[in-house]
């Protein structure tokens, strides 16, 4: 059908926008034309990318506030970090411990989504926000008084110091050390790997808001009680939005953990601050766009440190930047501006709401 | 013929009030069944016990033989009951035609892996609902409109939508709460005959809360009055409507 036709279309050029920066990006390294600290931010603008296209999932196409998307991330990142440093010498074959490593990762942090979710989407808009937040502070800092160690009489737990697990000194390794979290992950992340999740969380996304579970997540955003009344299952559908969210930051994670030789579970890396930033993407990209919040997740990012050079006054132009992106997004104004004079933008944007 | 809808001393109170006492009602098949009565007499609230919205204090609701008292408001549409609101509640941000879909949610299935990888099950499916939801708007004469957004309808459509989406979900019974609200004459009469068109149409059973009288008087065949919860009175639509305490309670003393 058109309809079918015209989002197909749309979903395309998403992928195409990715697959293209991709090759761009790996010419300008190729031929050097990009920076050491550019270089670097590669793998972080696909784990942006990633967080921000999930979140969407749940504050666009659920329509629940959720402010405790880094705590997902943060279990991806440790669980699948602890994975690959237990492995390291068991399983040798990098990309293999890797793909492991990844889908450990996703498992756990959609059961912790699973299980947060349950008590938690029985609460309403600002009531889950302030919830999930909480959550995600919890998952932080119960990270953070983690030890895990192994020796030959293998795994050791303990929650109040590294002492306490009892270990054989001469075989014992502390894999997982409180506040010091993980110290030597192997890097297994590269910028094609990132790219490769990137364009697997589009097809999963994209192709989910497209079919029957799709509509009925969407359903239940537009009105609850109308969904019901029409024998949609509330509970199941917010959990599977909710779920697959947390999974997909929880890959996020893995891409995090496994770019950075030591692993620490900080406010500004899982905790509110982190996911106060996603959210930022999301709402500047607008609200249930998939491709605004990709696109808002590159720029911000990039932005930082491409306005390196003005060094004080970075921030402030960063602030600024934020706030005309806000106005471009939404005032009534500039979309009838928008309407008047970028008409294949309008086109985009009702395929989207197609 | 047998009741489709048999509905014993239904009651509920909110706090001290008895919005609903004694409620008593045998629907035949294929009837269009009026529910009137003064504003908060309790009608709406009557729905909301029927739909599973509300749990009865007392009282049975027997749907087709099946027990349905008090269950949950996706079994009670599972079982055979689908409604319309007084105040509009469709899904504004999708296209008409998702809103049906939407509808038909249950009728056909495929799983999430099945969606997301659009394996072969995925396009049969979607090729039927498709079909089918495009069947029920041009009944309601909105296929035009399929790809826009619900939002962008005009009242009378986005009513007419409404209903649409009920039906796909296949129904027994149909309860339509004012669906007459808001409209002009023109729109009320070609409202009549959609409504008559589904009963013939679809072979279903309509119960119907209206304030519209040329409406009620017009296509439904039985009645019931309340009035402070409690029945006024039952029966035939015009020997109802000449009954003088129909007519005090409506019209005053």
């Amino acid at each position: 059908m058109k309809n079918m036709k015209k989002t197909t279309k749309n979903n395309l050029i998403t992928y195409g926008i990715v697959i293209v920066a991709f090759v761009v990006v790996q010419l300008l390294i190729m031929t050097g034309n990009i920076s050491s600290l550019l270089e670097g931010l590669m793998v972080p603008l696909c784990m942006y990318v990633i967080l921000a296209v999930s979140l969407n999932l749940v504050v666009g196409i659920l329509g629940e506030l959720s402010l405790g998307h880094a705590g997902f991330m943060c279990v991806g990142a440790f669980s699948s970090a602890f994975f690959s440093l237990y492995t390291e010498d068991i399983i040798t074959v990098a990309p293999l411990r890797f793909f492991l490593a990844l889908l450990i990762g996703i498992i756990t942090a959609a059961i912790f989504g699973i299980l947060i979710g349950i008590p938690v989407l029985r609460l309403k808009g600002d009531y889950l926000a302030i919830v999930t937040l909480a959550f995600g502070e919890i998952i932080k800092n119960l990270v953070n008084v983690l030890y895990i160690g192994k020796d030959e009489n293998g795994l050791h737990f303990s929650m109040k110091d590294a002492m306490s697990m009892n270990m054989d000194a001469a075989t014992g390794k502390i894999l997982i050390n409180g506040p010091q979290g993980i110290t030597g992950t192997p890097n297994d992340s590269t910028f094609s790997i990132g790219i490769v999740l990137v364009l697997i969380t589009l097809f999963i996304v994209l192709n989910l808001i497209n079919s029957r579970d799709g509509r009925a997540i969407m359903a239940i955003r537009d009105n609850r009680i109308a969904a019901e009344s029409v024998g949609i299952n509330i509970t199941k559908y917010k959990l599977m939005a909710f779920s697959i969210s947390a999974g997909m930051a929880g890959a996020a994670g893995v891409l995090y953990a496994h770019n950075l030789s030591s692993l620490t579970a900080t406010t500004n890396n899982f905790g509110y601050n982190m996911s106060i930033s996603i959210l930022v993407f999301v709402v500047l990209g607008g609200i249930g766009s998939i491709r605004g919040s990709m696109i808002a997740a590159v720029i911000l990012t990039l932005l930082p440190e491409l306005l390196r050079g003005l060094s004080d006054y970075r921030m402030l132009i960063y602030a600024i930047v934020l706030i005309i992106m806000m106005l471009f997004n939404w005032s009534p104004k500039s979309i009838e501006w928008r309407e008047k004079h970028l008409a294949f933008l309008k086109r985009n944007k009702e395929a989207k709401e197609s | 013929m047998t009741a489709l809808l048999e509905v014993k001393n239904l009651g509920i109170s909110f706090g001290g009030l008895r919005a609903v006492n004694n409620f008593e009602v045998s629907i035949k098949k294929e009837e269009l069944y009026g529910l009137i009565g003064p504003n908060g007499a309790g009608k709406t609230t009557i729905f909301n016990l029927l739909t599973g919205v509300y749990r009865p204090d007392s009282g049975k609701v027997i749907l087709d033989g099946q027990d349905i008292t008090g269950k949950k408001i996706i079994d009670i549409n599972k079982a055979g009951i689908a409604r319309t609101f007084q105040n509009i509640r469709l899904f504004k941000q999708l296209s008409v035609l998702d809103n049906v879909k939407v509808g038909l949610h249950n009728n056909h299935h495929y799983n999430t892996l099945e969606g997301i990888f659009r394996l072969p099950r995925y396009r049969t499916v979607e090729k039927e609902m498709n079909e089918k939801a495009m069947e029920l708007l041009k009944v309601f004469d909105l296929d035009k409109e399929a790809e826009y957004q619900a939002a962008n309808l005009p009242y009378g459509k986005q009513r007419k939508l409404e209903i649409a989406r009920a039906l796909a979900t296949e129904p027994k019974l149909l309860l339509l709460d004012e669906p007459a609200a808001g409209m002009n004459p023109n729109e009320t009469g070609e409202l009549m005959d959609t409504i008559r068109f589904v009963r013939d149409q679809f072979h279903m059973t309509i119960l119907l809360i209206e304030h519209d009288m040329k409406l009620v008087s017009g296509i439904c065949e039985e009645l019931t009055v309340l009035n402070f919860g409690e029945v006024l009175a039952q029966g035939e639509t015009s020997a109802v409507l000449n009954d003088p305490q129909v007519i005090t309670a409506y019209l005053g003393e």
